[in-house]
């Protein structure tokens, strides 16, 4: 009773009047990381070089489209923590389908040399491979009901088995120019592909978060789903549904990670699945459920590299890095939390 | 002269925002006996408690006991106090044993050194002689989940017991027991009661109260009503106390919308559980207002779930319009036209992150979606006129849920269904927690709603609002159907009849419902 008078007395402050602390609590990573790119230019004018830029948003372009596999899964109130090992698998299998006709360590000496469509019939394998993965995540998530963090953790440990098993933990190479082109090639000489590949990504599914019932569904259950489910909405479907997609992204975003990279091992991806979490929680998706944007994504997953990229500009050991990103991932998510202890 | 009441509350006020809960309320308990708090739902009981175990400070009276003046601030406290409260819903921790469960909180201690480590076989000691002491002989190293809720009780007496507490409150002890248990329970009762133990007993349930009680207290909407000594007091008379209020004039007109055709036949249904509902059958009326009371714990929430999928059911048929339906889940029920607007609005209404046009939406997306695209702007149309259509106060329908007010909400939880347009909807304590004035406007949508040939089921446990809006009433009690009332023919009374109407053998209940019905 008394905490609905609380919200109601809450709710002028925020629409009246900018409260500096209320925003510095929502944007708070986003404003200090933007603070260190100004220092980290000054301090290294080629931080600001057009060559650096163009290089972040390469990098940016295939993490963005696994983060929006894992932002439907954080919508809902689960998680995704197969998703970086899925990168992995996806990447390998690519890359012994593809490689050149002559080179010598041939993953499949015998492989005969396709046209350029096996290109993409390489690309729907990959999504068919880990589509089945999500298949049973989701089955796993909504009928055994195992929550998502153990559910995926398992699978994370099961897919990593797969990608040794399969590729005998060989590092692959010598991939053909088809397969790299997609990752290195330009429209007209000037757009590359993989910006194209993330922005179509990023418009589907804003698509399909804003204008389906689908992604209606999706919030409604990461906001309370017993409503949901008396609302009519099918929960299970809907969450099936969800990690089903998360795996088929991750799979292209393999894909693209190991034409970008020209080479994969079974350790391609290691930890991408957090990365992404930390994105799509910088970028506002809620871990509580219910709240997340696609355009909020992409601005986590820019920030994250950002930092990433500052820190090897200050000349910050490699070692260091990861205590940064790991406590930036932790603030981000204290301050999400924030946001909701505050409306109590 | 030895103290005359172990308790004495006098005249104990407490006003929440708006509602005066309590006025001046008394109640004597004297010692070694057992004191009956009898009153309908929302009658003060639970807030009376909750004043003297400090949960809710009270705004005036005073509390003595033994004779003496005391002041309680907080729950342990009263414990010091030697009272000792066996809730409702058990609160045990099921994986622990059963003596750690009594020991919660207060484990004996060894200390070696600067370590303090729990001293287990004391404490295990110690809890199989209080259990002993009420004549149980459980195994005190058990798990408490391996017991029946009649035996986890009998583990909260005994844990109260240990606490040497000399005022025990059993709030609705029977609730959940089988008979065998209540038996056992009335033994450890009488046993505690030879001891000098009293106890303040709340239940609705009439036979039991003759059987264990000595004294009784009734209060009616917060006020004090009388007590009696219970064998100077006759069943009618009690339900007379309970219920003895005028019926204000807060509905609008009744009309009678109601046809001869049947949109909802459920009959024989029963739950998969052996404490719910049991063989319930009914038939619903196109263009009726169909209404369902009881007391809480009748099941009559439980049975409407079942009906919209969210329970399930072992045995028994629904049909609607005439057709028989399997319904395993909200959506069948939604597809075959009903809605439900369910009790627990936290729970299972809102959805609040979203906004009311979302919670207004989220029913009805599939009925405007073409290609899987929602088509934006009909659902936009549709949310405008159900917001309009019920008038609800708000700057814009992108508003969040959750900033607005208790009666705003449910009206957006209407209006989904609206915009759903089921022709049956179940609504389960539809005003529960709202204000005068929103009430009446849900009223005024339900008759609209009937006039144009919809049909609903709501359940009240407010009787008036039972028989202001209801062109018939179920009663149920106990998971059963206990009795039907047209229109013309409901009195709070006869309801009440119904709803005490506990064991269909009993001969008190039964002949007392016969001498109130004629």
């Amino acid at each position: 009773m008394t905490s609905k008078k609380v919200d109601a007395k809450d709710l002028p402050m925020q629409t009246n009047k900018v409260n500096v602390k209320d925003f510095l609590i929502n944007n708070g990573i986003i404003v200090v990381l933007i603070m260190l790119a100004i220092f980290t230019a000054i301090k290294q004018p080629s931080f600001g070089s057009f060559d650096n830029l163009k290089n972040i948003a390469l990098n940016v372009a295939p993490r963005f489209i696994i983060a929006c596999g894992v932002s439907g899964c954080l919508i809902t109130r689960g998680t995704d923590l197969s998703a970086g090992r899925m990168v992995g698998l996806s990447a390998c299998i690519a890359g012994t389908l593809l490689q050149k006709p002559g080179y010598s360590g041939k993953f499949f000496p015998n492989l005969p040399d396709f046209g350029i469509w096996w290109v993409f019939a390489v690309l729907l394998i990959c999504i068919a491979v880990c589509a089945i993965f999500g298949l049973i995540n989701g089955m796993v998530v909504s009928f055994l009901q195992v929550p998502a963090f153990i559910g995926t953790l398992g699978m994370q440990l099961i897919v990593y088995g797969v990608c040794l098993v399969y590729t005998n933990a060989t590092p692959i190479g010598g991939y053909r120019p088809a397969y790299t082109e997609v990752a290195k090639g330009r429209l007209f000489g000037v757009i590359p592909y993989l910006f194209l590949i993330a922005l179509a990504i990023g418009l589907v599914i804003w698509f399909v978060y804003n204008k389906t019932p689908h992604g209606k569904y999706m919030y409604a259950i990461g906001g309370n789903e017993q409503a949901a489910e008396v609302s009519g909405v099918n929960t299970k479907k809907t969450k099936i549904i969800i990690y089903v997609t998360a795996a088929a992204l991750y799979a292209l975003g393999g894909f693209l990670v190991g034409a970008k990279s020209g080479g994969s091992s079974v350790n391609m991806g290691m930890g991408w699945e957090l990365e992404a979490i930390a994105a799509c929680t910088i970028g506002g998706v809620s871990v509580n459920g219910g709240i997340g944007k696609v355009s909020g994504v992409l601005i986590g997953v820019l920030v994250f590299e950002i930092l990433k990229t500052c820190l090897q500009y200050l000349g910050v050991d490699t070692n260091y890095q990861y205590i940064a990103q790991g406590i930036v991932i932790v603030v981000a998510i204290a301050l999400d939390i924030r946001k909701y202890i505050a409306k109590k | 002269m030895a103290e005359e009441y172990r308790l004495e509350m006098i005249g104990v006020s407490k006003s929440f925002p708006g509602v005066k809960a309590l006025d001046k309320i008394n109640l004597k308990v004297r010692p070694g006996t057992v004191h009956a708090l009898m009153g309908e739902n929302g009658a003060g009981k639970s807030t009376l408690m909750k004043c003297l175990f400090g949960i809710y400070k009270m705004d005036e009276g005073n509390v003595l006991i033994d004779g003496k003046d005391v002041s309680i601030a907080n729950p342990d406290e009263a414990l010091g106090k030697g009272l000792a409260m066996v809730h409702q819903e058990l609160q045990p921790v099921p994986a622990r044993s059963i003596a750690e469960n009594m020991y919660l909180g207060r484990y004996p201690l060894i200390k070696i050194g600067p370590l303090k480590i729990v001293d287990h076989k004391t404490m295990n000691q110690e809890a199989e002689k209080w259990l002993k002491d009420v004549k149980m002989s459980f195994n005190p190293r058990a798990k408490l989940g391996t017991l029946s809720i009649g035996q986890m009780q009998s583990v909260e007496i005994a844990k109260a017991v240990s606490q040497n507490a000399r005022l025990v409150i059993l709030d609705e002890p029977t609730s959940s027991l089988t008979d065998n248990e209540v038996e056992a329970l009335f033994r450890i009762i009488r046993e505690l009661k030879s001891r000098g133990v009293s106890m303040i007993y709340i239940s609705h349930k009439m036979a039991e109260i003759r059987q264990i009680a000595d004294d009784i207290t009734i209060m009616r909407d917060g006020t004090y009503v009388g007590s009696w000594k219970v064998k100077d007091i006759s069943d009618d008379e009690i339900v007379k106390q309970m219920v003895g209020r005028e019926l204000s004039n807060v509905y609008p007109p009744k009309e009678d919308y109601r046809t001869d055709e049947t949109v909802l036949k459920v009959s024989h249904v029963s739950s998969i559980h052996a404490r719910s509902f049991r063989d319930c059958s009914f038939e619903l009326k196109k263009g009726e207002i169909l209404g369902f009371g009881g007391l809480v714990g009748a099941q009559r929430t439980e049975l409407m779930e079942a009906i919209f999928g969210m329970r399930h059911i072992a045995s028994g048929e629904i049909e609607i319009l005439g057709k028989k339906v399997t319904i395993k889940r909200p959506q069948d029920a939604i597809n075959d036209s009903v809605g439900m607007i369910t009790e627990d609005r936290r729970g299972t209404g809102i959805i609040g992150c979203l906004s009311i046009a979302d919670n207004t939406a989220i029913a009805s997306y599939r009925n405007y979606t073409k290609a899987g695209t929602i088509n934006s702007k009909k659902v936009g149309q549709v949310v405008k006129d159900s917001i309009a259509k019920l008038s609800i106060k708000t700057p814009n329908d992108r508003t969040l849920i959750q900033s607005l007010s208790g009666g705003n909400q449910q009206k957006v939880i209407i209006a989904r269904w609206l915009a759903n347009n089921p022709d049956i909807l179940i609504m389960d304590e539809p005003t529960r927690g709202i204000d005068v004035g929103a009430k009446y406007e849900i009223y005024q949508i339900m008759i609209d709603l009937v006039k144009q040939g919809k049909s609903i089921i709501m359940i009240s446990s407010e009787m008036p609002e039972l028989i202001g809006m209801s062109n018939r009433i179920i009663v149920m009690c106990n998971g059963h159907i206990t009795g039907e009332l047209e229109d013309d023919e409901a009195t709070q009374e006869k309801i009440m009849a119904f709803a005490t109407k506990f064991d269909l053998n009993d001969k008190v209940t039964e002949n007392f419902t016969q001498e109130v019905k004629s």
